[in-house]
């Protein structure tokens, strides 16, 4: 017992203390978290903005195409732009979009975790996109005749009255499409980006010692997921207090 | 202005795919006046009152609204909409927001006021149905009757030039159909224009001085209430009043 107990302090001190291995993962964690949090707010802001030309152009343009002019062709032009966005990023892997990314569009650049919030940004976007059409299309279509009827503008009902009722139905899901995102970070080890998981590598692959390091990224991708969907509930409680 | 009717609309159609909904309608509004449209369900009387401010749009003929065509694609529909104040059957209440910013927020985003000033017309208004108490609650804190009364209030703070009404207690319990109804009869006697899509036919024969018996897409009869509730002329009216009344 106390033998596998010294064997285990022993691991620990090789695979974390000495030659203060624990600040990689550290750095790392950081990096994680910091691809993380500014690609889930890229990806919220794109998203709101595609949902909102999908579903403007899909609520409008038979009034529209009637009213003929200058606003449907431009509805028109960037709603297939949105459908080019979402067929590409959603049809080809995060993976080989990070590469892409740093080995030809930004080779100029070798800020690598810049260039993975953009790449993660772009590619949370679309999914975040799809995730607040559904949402929209599922607020109660009266809500949008009854701002429409006392004289506000299409974009003015969607912004005080749709938009924040779809927040309050789309959060389970975006909920789950951060944690995802997180997790999916740790892929940018591929251009050399030291995120968590690969600190964890790099410390396996100085001390050849496999299972301390990969329990420890595990845990704390772990601890972390529990915390963010602790802190989810509580905020989904939160709004659902305010309409009782 | 005194001698043009308030709306007034020419063959006015309506298709939704192959079924014909309204089938040239014409019919002219007059300031004050109280319009009660009644027939059996699917007659297209929602479809109706749902063209006059364009939720609907129309397949074809035209909506003149104080004198303008709003019809015309060229026209700035929402600055016609906010003279038409609209109460649903389904209330429509805003969800996310308090009874208070219910009221003032189109007053507020379209006609430009300042928060004080609307916050004042809609304490005066909850203050004349009786909602005072109900400002900072939430839509889902209210009963039927209540929210639907609020809806009134919301169109009403935007001092619109008509009120349009569709089945306006058709979704109520009816031990609350009767606080709505009062809400719109004072209305009635403040002289408000008013076109109501109802179901309760003993209401439509006190407030309306006109009633529009609408079946299969068209006007069938039009008459005041009292010719047309005790004597209808055409078989189908006929025939839709005994198996109501």
């Amino acid at each position: 017992m106390t033998e596998w107990f010294n064997d285990l302090i022993a691991e620990f001190k090789l695979n974390f203390i000495d030659g203060d291995k624990w600040t990689w993962l550290f750095e790392g964690l950081g990096n994680t978290l910091l691809i993380t949090f500014f690609a889930v707010i890229m990806g919220i802001v794109i998203g709101i903005i595609v949902a909102t030309v999908r579903s403007t152009y899909d609520t409008n343009k038979e009034s529209m195409k009637k009213r003929g002019g200058i606003r449907y062709i431009v509805i028109s032009f960037f709603n297939i732009i949105c459908n080019i966005y979402l067929t590409v990023i959603r049809g080809t892997p995060v993976v080989v979009q990070l590469m892409i990314s740093y080995f030809i569009i930004f080779s100029f650049s070798r800020n690598g975790v810049l260039i993975a919030i953009l790449t993660f940004g772009i590619n949370s976007g679309a999914y975040v996109a799809e995730i607040f059409r559904g949402g929209i299309v599922s607020v109660d279509k009266g809500q949008l005749e009854a701002g429409r009827s006392l004289g506000l503008s299409y974009v003015q009902t969607m912004i005080h009255i749709v938009i924040p009722q779809m927040f309050k139905i789309v959060l389970p899901t975006l909920c789950n499409e951060f944690i995802v995102l997180l997790k999916e970070t740790s892929v940018a080890g591929y251009v050399g980006i030291m995120d968590l998981t690969k600190a964890g590598d790099l410390i396996r692959g100085r001390t050849y010692s496999a299972f301390m390091p990969l329990i420890a990224v595990a845990v704390i991708y772990l601890l972390m997921v529990i915390l963010f969907t602790w802190l989810v509930r509580k905020l989904e409680r939160r709004l659902r207090d305010s309409d009782r | 202005m005194t001698d043009n009717p308030l709306i007034s609309t020419v063959d006015l159609c309506k298709d939704f795919g192959k079924l014909k909904v309204l089938k040239k309608i014409n019919v002219s509004i007059n300031s004050g006046d109280v319009v009660a449209v009644i027939g059996p369900s699917g007659s297209g009387k929602s479809t109706f009152i749902r063209t006059l401010n364009l939720l609907e749009t129309p397949t074809s003929g035209h909506i003149y609204f104080e004198g303008v065509d709003i019809t015309d694609p060229k026209i700035n529909i929402n600055k016609h909409r906010e003279k038409m104040g609209m109460v649903f059957q389904q209330f429509n209440l805003f969800n996310n927001m308090t009874v208070l910013d219910n009221i003032t927020l189109a007053p507020m985003k379209v006609q430009k006021k300042k928060r004080k000033e609307a916050e004042e017309i809609a304490f005066q208004l909850l203050k004349k149905v009786g909602l005072l108490d109900r400002a900072k609650n939430y839509p889902s804190q209210l009963s039927g009757g209540q929210k639907q009364r609020i809806a009134i209030v919301r169109a009403l703070a935007m001092k619109p030039d008509v009120m349009l009404f569709d089945e306006p207690t058709s979704a109520l319990d009816p031990e609350m159909v009767g606080e709505v109804l009062n809400v719109i009869s004072d209305l009635a006697n403040d002289g408000m224009t008013m076109v109501i899509v109802t179901h309760e036919m003993g209401f439509a024969r006190e407030v309306a001085d006109r009633v529009i018996f609408m079946d299969d897409g068209v006007f069938v009869e039009e008459g005041t209430p009292k010719s047309f509730f005790s004597s209808p002329k055409t078989e189908r009216a006929k025939s839709f009043l005994s198996k109501i009344l």
